[in-house]
């Protein structure tokens, strides 16, 4: 049996540098955001008392249901005993914590008072969702680490299968939580499903897998490490599943709200009607979230062609942000029903808007806070496969090949 | 909450190191009464002057929650007490923001360098008040002082 | 089915209103002695379950183009002392700055009858808002008024996601002009809470009630939910009432005639 060798990152220092320069200017930008939105108050935002959620909470989300996906890589080799996938473990690791701590600085830097982020970690209400997400997502971080631990130390290697399965369970209950916080929304119509929450479950598994071999292939490229033929195909197989996956809840959350009559015109919105919103569910989710993706990963040629497999997985990320997008802002955008039967003709003053669809556009503010969680979840990456022995030498199929590994141990 | 506590802590602390060091800074602590607000006609504040200067924030904050909470308003720890009888006023006899550059709450605080946010949210100045003038009875029998009716600014 | 659903209400209404009388006497009998609120005294004693603050709105009798009720709610409360700030657009400044009652023209698609009603926060007695605040900011007095806690509301605005009703508004904006009964600032959420300032002090009344009343519609009734002789549930007795999204079983506070 080959031993997997784990190496630092081994970029020339002016391109590593470089790119910590890059990334923190980005990193910065986006806490000067936070800084400017903050000492003026949300009005400099899209955000109003409609659509009370934006574009930061698109990235939040969308970061930090990531995290728990790109830890999926680990659990696969650990939890279901896929040899092949072991290699792999210790950078799925630390990209989930990475894009956790990422998505969870967007969250609490958007906060109406960021100052009391100390309220939010000692007072807690247990009947919220938003507060046990508070433990899942702090619990996923130690846990993770933990694992990162079990894999790295030899002495901790027997811990590896159990503490392995706790964090796949946990980040199970991580995504479902997240979910969740939609889905138990009794008060607007394109919530209040459970579905949400595996449909949650399902979208990190193929966002997280986008982010991971993105940052796999990079990183592999930037020091000449190989990567062969079979594991491509194994990666982009598996996000072919999980991709495919996310189309069959969100084909099954439609015809639920489709089926119940009350629903129609949340669903007449968001499919026909909603203008930006029905662009990005269709375009965005659908077809560059999830078509062509699966166009190319079964596609006989291309789908043998790394840089095709990459523009697989950026589009899967591109569409994963548009259903954030729709799901989030789509959804509070369209305006809560509270007289069947009934059409609203005025709701308060011109410009408060109840019975119509409420405007938002997101704010350059937004915006770059939002990036600026990605630069962090990059940052922490970066560094850590720099500084330790995160990334194995080689992905090549002789290197890693399970047949090989199953002779040489019998 | 724990912030809050941390603060509090913060000033117990300073209250202790003010009220051990000297008592000379005791005194000049008292000077930042201003002579223009009620409190100045009064001979010592809800409590005794010395209580109140390490306590008064503990005292605030206990009646805080049963102000939001419990409804109960009409005592003589809240804030807005604090606010109606410790507020200056100008020449015209317009209440001056009490946590303005020289006030009550802000020249102390700037000088023990303690943060304070209660004017975040509250008010600054008597402002519409009619039960106000309520709080302000009740303080009046403890400070043994008379009623004094709401100024023009608050009317 | 609504009937189905009302009964049931019914009978947590009077489980409760039995568990709660219990309570309060087993707790504290001198309560009763306070059962008279209107002595215009401010309490002494915390707020008890002996009360449930609530609100019939007459629809037929709310007049269309009448909003006495939201500018009574608006000097009552410091909300015309918001400020739109420099170089806001008008539309989404009327967005943003916070609304604690509003009024509302419906139509009804079949027979285009045209009901003019005011929403405000409904007080329910489940709030979805209370529920999902994280750190239990939003919360529930004693009485019944569903509030925010401004000490701990770290502004997540999760309660205005939950809130069925768009009851709910955040400041978001530096408010320099405030009044010492209504305390408001940045970055936290709020909402109509039944002139509690009043209640509190011995007044048994809201702003926007007795601005109804003083322009002569008696379209809103403030009282009691649980004095059965009292003005509240004497008009709940007369005129059939329901809640807005009866569906959800929140039992609100507010009721509504006439839709």
């Amino acid at each position: 049996m080959k031993r997997i060798v784990y190496r630092e990152w081994l970029l020339q220092p002016q391109r590593y540098w470089g790119l910590l320069a890059i990334l923190a200017a980005v990193i910065a930008i986006g806490g000067l955001s936070a800084l400017y939105m903050e000492h003026h108050g949300h009005w400099v935002t899209g955000m109003t008392n409609s659509v009370v959620w934006g574009t930061p909470h698109v990235f939040a989300v969308f970061l930090i249901i990531s995290a728990s996906g790109a830890l999926n890589i680990a659990s696969i080799g650990t939890v279901f005993d896929k040899k092949v996938y072991k290699p792999l473990g210790r950078l799925s690791g630390l990209l989930a914590v990475a894009l956790l701590i990422g998505g969870l600085l967007v969250l609490v830097l958007d906060l109406g008072r960021p100052d009391r982020l100390l309220v939010a970690m000692t007072t807690y209400n247990f009947s919220s969702i938003f507060a046990w997400n508070i433990f899942l997502y702090s619990g996923f971080a130690a846990i993770v680490i933990g694992y990162l631990w079990t894999m790295a130390e030899r002495k901790g290697n027997y811990l590896q299968k159990p503490v392995g399965t706790f964090a796949f369970l946990w980040r199970l209950a991580l995504t479902t939580g997240t979910g969740s916080i939609f889905g138990f929304l009794v008060g607007r119509e394109a919530y209040d499903t459970a579905i949400l929450a595996p449909l949650f479950v399902v979208m990190s598994f193929a966002y997280g897998l986008a982010i991971y071999m993105l940052v796999l292939f990079y990183t592999f490229d930037a020091d000449g490490r190989p990567i062969g033929p079979a594991m491509l195909k194994r990666l982009k197989n598996l996000l072919g599943l999980f991709v495919s996956a996310v189309l069959y809840f969100t084909l099954i959350y439609h015809l639920t709200k489709l089926y119940g009559a009350k629903n129609a015109d949340i669903e007449t919105f968001l499919l026909i009607s909603g203008g930006l919103y029905t662009g990005l569910f269709w375009v965005g989710w659908i077809l560059i979230g999830g078509l062509l993706p699966l166009g190319i990963i079964y596609h006989p040629e291309l789908s043998q062609r790394r840089d095709w497999i990459v523009a697989a997985c950026a589009m899967v990320i591109v569409g994963g942000l548009a259903a954030m997008y729709v799901i989030i802002v789509g959804s509070q955008a369209y305006p809560q029903e509270m007289f069947p039967g009934y059409t609203v003709i005025q709701f308060g003053a011109p410009g408060d808007i109840g019975g119509q669809v409420a405007s938002y556009y997101p704010s350059f503010p937004e915006l770059l806070l939002g990036l600026g969680g990605v630069g962090v979840a990059l940052l922490i990456t970066a560094v850590g496969v720099r500084v330790l022995q995160f990334l194995p030498e080689s992905l090549a199929d002789r290197d890693v090949d399970p047949h090989a590994t199953v002779r040489s141990s019998a | 909450m724990a912030e809050v506590m941390t603060k509090g802590v913060l000033l117990a602390l300073l209250a202790a190191v003010l009220g051990v060091g000297s008592a000379a800074y005791a005194e000049e602590v008292g000077d930042f009464v201003l002579p223009s607000s009620k409190a100045a006609a009064v001979k010592n504040c809800v409590e005794p002057t010395e209580y109140m200067r390490r306590n008064h924030f503990e005292l605030i904050r206990h009646q805080r929650d049963k102000t939001v909470y419990g409804g109960i308003r009409g005592t003589s720890h809240s804030l807005s007490g604090c606010v109606s009888c410790h507020v200056g006023y100008d020449d015209t006899g317009a209440p001056v923001e009490i946590d303005a550059e020289g006030q009550f709450c802000r020249s102390c605080h700037a000088y023990a360098s303690v943060e304070m946010n209660c004017f975040d949210c509250h008010a600054t100045v008597p402002r519409g008040e009619s039960w106000n003038h309520e709080v302000a009875a009740a303080h009046a029998h403890i400070t043994g002082s008379a009623l004094m009716g709401p100024t023009a600014a608050e009317r | 089915m609504n009937h189905e659903t009302e009964s049931m209400n019914q009978g947590r209404r009077d489980f409760l209103g039995a568990a709660a009388g219990v309570s309060a006497a087993a707790v504290a009998p001198g309560v009763f002695l306070h059962t008279p609120v209107a002595n215009a005294a401010p309490r002494t004693d915390p707020v008890t379950d002996v009360h449930r603050w609530g609100l019939l709105v007459d629809t037929s009798k709310c007049a269309d183009g009448c909003t006495a009720c939201v500018d009574a709610c608006d000097t009552e409360n410091g909300l015309n002392l918001q400020a739109k700030p420099h170089g806001q657009d008008e539309l989404k400044w009327e967005n943003q700055h916070a609304v604690w009652i509003r009024k509302v023209k419906l139509q009804d698609n079949l027979t285009g009858h045209v009901t003019n009603l005011p929403l405000m926060c409904q007080h329910c007695e489940h709030p979805p808002c209370v529920d999902v605040c994280p750190t239990g900011a939003s919360f529930k007095r004693a009485d019944g008024i569903v509030m925010v806690d401004r000490h701990t509301c770290i502004g997540c605005r999760y309660c205005m996601m939950a809130c069925p009703y768009k009851a709910r508004s955040f400041i978001h904006e530096q408010v320099d002009h405030k009044l010492t009964r209504a305390p408001r600032g940045k970055g936290c959420v709020e909402s109509c809470n039944l002139c509690a300032h009043r209640l509190d002090s011995g007044d048994v009344s809201t702003a926007c009630a007795e601005a109804c009343s003083a322009e002569g519609h008696q379209a809103l009734i403030f009282g009691d939910l649980k004095d059965p002789m009292g003005p509240l549930r004497q008009a709940l007795a007369k005129t059939p009432s329901r809640q807005i999204r009866q569906d959800l079983g929140l039992n609100t506070g507010v009721r509504y005639a006439g839709i």
